[in-house]
This record gives structure tokens, C-alpha cells and sequence, in this order.
């Protein structure tokens, strides 16, 4: 694909990050001189398995957790695989019952479907317009053969961020009256950099994250267990990861998300500006664009999230046109995804087929500049003004 | 075939040719499918048997838009008949080829021209 040589601003944060140099230099070491696998007992080895634990601290400082319930896995979707079918798995429940809802990433929706093939029963919830699940909904979706609840925290299409807090109140409550103990997961991985993800406030048992969403490696990620939470290992081998998750320890890139989630707490302090950036190109686009409409929530919004659509043009030509002037986005249109259908999350908020192909997400980084969103608000009007003048419908 | 868009693809893409409607068209064809995200209008003027002018209206992805171009480039000039017997592989070609996915869902150029010529027929 031809690009103008343009400098490119990226704003496809929710994609991936770049690496941050801190944790890329934290990392280096661990390629080259400090190769030892952490389960040997050498001096070697013992330099790596230190790097490992200094990295299991930094994740359970983060997560306000112990560090013997920080299972390293080789990033989020693993992670939520290993939650889906490890906790279906260890159920002694004939026909066990998850709960989820109909906007999660498509690792949880596609593994929940393989599961209702082997029998497990599955409830999608609905969510409203802005993307929210509505609490009342989960308590009443709950059954006498439900073991596992799982929603995620924070919208990877719309940020809509999902009231966990009070999901898990419920769960708690629900659980002092039975026996067949409610196992409660999030999806974290979009939050990590923006939201508070300490599991004890969210009354979590299982929490998924991914690395390389927080400016750490790709290939690398966590899943937080609870202490005593039922679950039993999908990938069998060594004795790794408390018995839990066998396989060589991916060490460069635990070190670097060690590193990253440290950074990520520091960080939260500079979100407002983030959400500052963020609604100056909401509102200019909303009052400059004709026919231009927010996707999601105003209020329940990760801070660095803005998904519009744009009536009577398609998503990709948008993203395309954006890309030739060097600015980075994706889309909610069928024509990217590898599927004939547009996101299932902007149809499931009740956006129209036709409407939901025409939608562009922004997602700013902790580099994004005011100069950035100028850039997008000088050049989008004028795509959008002439695919419309291309498009059949006036 | 590749996962991504040709230069020709590219070019067409981000400087269509034969953009737009004619006010006085012979015939009309339309296809395509709102809510697949594609959907593709082509106009035609006649003149002793060929196509005299040929323009388009587009909304979809790069690969709508760029075969919608594609056909007006090969279709311009020729017979009726010449212009019917275009096919979809034709102009995928012409485009040193589409994306695996896109060559069902985008490529809508060769049955619009066929739907404009009948329109053309049924309309004389």
C-alpha cells in the first residue's frame, strides 16, 4: 500500500501501543545476557526467575493482589480461554452455565460458542444504547447451574466502561446464599492504563490482561487467580506458574510488562488530558460533519475513546483516506474484520448494518498532542465531503 | 493473490475515474446491498451501439470503489456487447488483483454495467 511520506500519527491505541523505551531498555538484558530459563537452578536461571518475581510484583502491586495468584500467560486471549474452559473444566455441575455479554472481545464470544458445542449453557446479555450492562440483567440471568460470570471492564470497540464494582457486590452477596460458588471474571484489558484495577474493590476472582495495550510487548499477558478459585489448567506440560499455565516463561516479556504496569499506575494521573484531547474531537466532529454521530457513551467512556459514524459512506475508504495523510484509526465496517458483517458490538447498542459500516474509532495514546487531533479535524471533513460526493445516497 | 491492495487498487482508489452521475443517462444499473456497506450505481450514455460515456457512484470500501473505476476505464468506448461479456475476474486483473475476501463482497462492477445495459435495452 503507498503512503505519503507524512510522519504518521497513530490513533489505533486500543489496537496496540508502542513498547515504551523504559521497558524496552528494562527488557534488552533478558534477550542476550540474561538468557537463563527461570526453572533452572543455576546462577543462569536464577537471574532470570529474579527478573520474574521483581515482574510479579510489580503486577500484583497493581492489581492490589498476592503475587502467587499472577499467572503469566502469553496475552489476553489466552487468558480468557484459560478462564472460559478452565473454570467449565474443574465444574463437577452437569450442565454448568456462564454468564457474559454480547459485546465482549471476540476470544471470549468465539470460545463460549465452542463450549456451547460441548455442552455448557451460555447466557449473552444485551446492553443498552451507550454499551452498558445493565446489573439488574446479571442478577436475574443467574441460575442454580451457573458457575462463571464474565464480563469485561472496558469496551475495546466504544469504551463503555461496565459498573464491575457493582457486578461483583452482586456476585458476593449472591454467594453468601449458595453453595455452587459464582466464580466472577473481567475482561480487563483495555482498562489497564485508565481505570483502577485493583480486584479486591472490583470483587473480582478473574481478571484478563494483555501487555502490549499499556505500552508493554506484545505476547504476553496475565491472568490474576484468585486464592482458591476453581480452575484447572488448559495447557499441560512443565510445572510452571504455580502448576497452573506449563511452558517456558516468555522472560524479556514478563520483565517488560512488569515494567509497563508499573508505568500504567503512574500514568492514570494524566488521563484528563487524554479525555480533554478526546472531547475536542468528539465536539468539533459532531458540530463540523454533517450526519456524524457518537457511538456509545458520553459519560461510561474510557478517556481516550471517540467511535463516530458517518451516514451514507463506508468505514475502510474513511480509514484509508486518514491513513494516505498519515493518521492511523481502524473501523467498525465488515471490510476489515476478515467477515462479511460490521462489529457486533455497534449492533448490538442498536446501530443500523448500514450505519455501523461507516464507523471510524479514534484511540489516543499518552503521546497524542492537541496538534494531532487539529490535524484529524483540518483533514476528516474534507474526506468525508468527498466519499459522500462519491456515494450513491444524497 | 495477496491480503493487500495493489498499487492499482491504490490509484483508483484515491482518484477515481468517471466519478459522478449523468443527468440524461440510457440506462441505469444499481447493485449492491446497504447493509453489507456496498452499493454501486452506474450511468451510461449509447451512441450507435457502444458506450458513449460511462460514469459512477460509489459507496463502499477501497475495493468498490476501485473496480467501479476500473469498469468505466474498460467499459468507455466499447459495443454493447463487447461491454456485457466484462467479468468480475476481468476487472479484478486489470487491478493486478483484489484481496482474497473482498472478491465476493466488493466486486459488484461487472453486474452493475449489465443491469445499465438492460435497463438501456428494455428503456430503447
Amino acid at each position: 500500500m503507498s503512503r505519503k511520506n507524512t510522519p504518521t500519527i497513530y490513533l489505533d491505541h486500543a489496537a496496540t501501543t508502542p513498547v515504551d523505551p523504559e521497558v524496552f531498555s528494562a527488557m534488552e538484558p533478558y534477550f542476550t545476557e540474561h538468557y537463563g530459563n527461570p526453572a533452572s537452578i543455576h546462577t543462569v536461571g536464577q537471574k532470570a526467575i529474579i527478573a520474574v518475581d521483581e515482574a510479579r510484583e510489580q503486577v500484583a502491586n497493581f492489581l492490589g493482589c498476592k503475587t502467587s495468584e499472577v499467572i503469566f500467560t502469553s496475552g489476553a486471549t489466552e487468558s480468557n480461554n484459560f478462564v472460559l474452559k478452565g473454570v467449565s473444566e474443574a465444574s463437577k455441575i452437569d450442565k454448568p452455565h456462564i454468564i457474559t455479554s454480547t459485546i465482549e472481545h471476540p476470544c471470549i464470544l468465539d470460545t463460549c460458542q465452542h463450549l456451547e458445542k460441548k455442552g455448557v449453557e451460555v447466557t449473552y446479555l444485551p446492553v443498552d444504547k451507550e454499551g452498558v450492562v445493565n446489573t439488574k440483567s446479571v442478577q436475574e440471568a443467574i441460575k442454580e447451574n451457573t458457575i462463571l460470570i464474565s464480563i469485561m471492564y472496558a469496551n475495546n470497540e466504544i469504551g463503555t466502561i461496565q459498573p464491575i464494582t457493582e457486578i461483583g457486590e452482586i456476585v458476593k452477596k449472591t454467594n453468601q446464599e449458595r453453595k455452587n460458588q459464582l466464580i466472577f471474571h473481567t475482561d480487563a484489558v483495555q482498562a489497564i492504563q485508565y481505570l483502577d484495577c485493583d480486584v479486591k474493590k472490583l470483587g473480582v476472582d478473574l481478571l484478563s490482561l494483555s501487555g502490549h495495550k499499556f505500552y508493554g510487548p506484545k505476547g504476553v499477558g496475565v491472568l490474576f487467580v484468585k486464592e482458591g478459585t476453581l480452575i484447572e489448567k488448559i495447557q499441560h506440560g512443565g510445572h510452571q506458574e504455580y502448576n497452573k499455565r506449563a511452558g517456558t516463561l516468555n522472560v524479556p516479556g514478563i520483565v517488560g510488562l512488569g515494567k509497563a504496569i508499573e508505568l500504567a499506575g503512574k500514568n492514570h494521573a494524566q488521563n484528563s488530558q487524554q479525555q480533554k484531547l478526546r472531547d475536542l474531537l468528539i465536539n468539533n466532529i459532531l458540530k463540523n460533519i454533517p450526519d456524524s454521530h457518537l457511538n456509545g457513551s458520553n459519560k461510561h467512556r474510557l478517556p481516550n475513546n471517540a467511535n463516530l459514524r458517518f451516514d451514507r459512506i463506508e468505514g475502510e475508504s474513511i480509514m484509508l483516506h486518514l491513513d494516505f495523510e498519515g493518521i492511523a484509526v481502524s473501523t467498525g465496517s465488515a471490510c476489515t474484520s476478515g467477515t462479511l458483517e460490521p462489529s457486533h458490538v455497534l449492533l448490538a447498542i442498536g446501530v443500523a448494518k448500514e450505519q455501523a459500516h461507516g464507523s471510524i474509532r479514534f484511540t489516543l495514546g499518552k503521546d497524542t498532542t492537541e496538534d494531532n487531533i487539529k490535524k484529524v479535524l483540518e483533514v476528516l471533513p474534507l474526506i468525508v465531503e468527498k466519499l459522500r460526493k462519491m456515494s450513491p445516497l444524497k | 493473490m495477496t491480503n493487500t491492495y495493489s498499487q492499482k487498487v491504490i490509484d483508483h482508489f484515491r482518484d477515481p475515474h468517471n466519478m459522478g452521475s449523468i443527468d440524461d443517462p440510457d440506462g441505469v444499473g444499481e447493485v449492491g446491498n446497504l447493509a453489507c456497506g456496498d452499493l454501486m450505481k452506474l450511468y451510461i450514455k449509447v451512441k450507435d451501439d457502444k458506450i458513449s460515456e460511462i460514469k459512477f457512484e460509489t459507496m463502499g470500501c477501497a475495493a468498490a470503489i476501485a473496480t467501479s473505476s476500473m469498469i468505466t476505464d474498460i467499459a468507455q468506448g466499447k459495443t454493447l456487447k463487447e461491454a456485457a461479456k466484462i467479468t468480475n475476474q476481468v476487472i479484478a486483473d486489470e487491478l493486478d488483483g483484489l484481496p482474497q475476501i473482498k472478491m465476493h463482497c466488493s466486486n459488484l462492477a461487472a453486474e452493475a454495467l449489465q443491469k445499465a445495459i438492460k435497463d438501456y435495452k428494455q428503456k430503447k
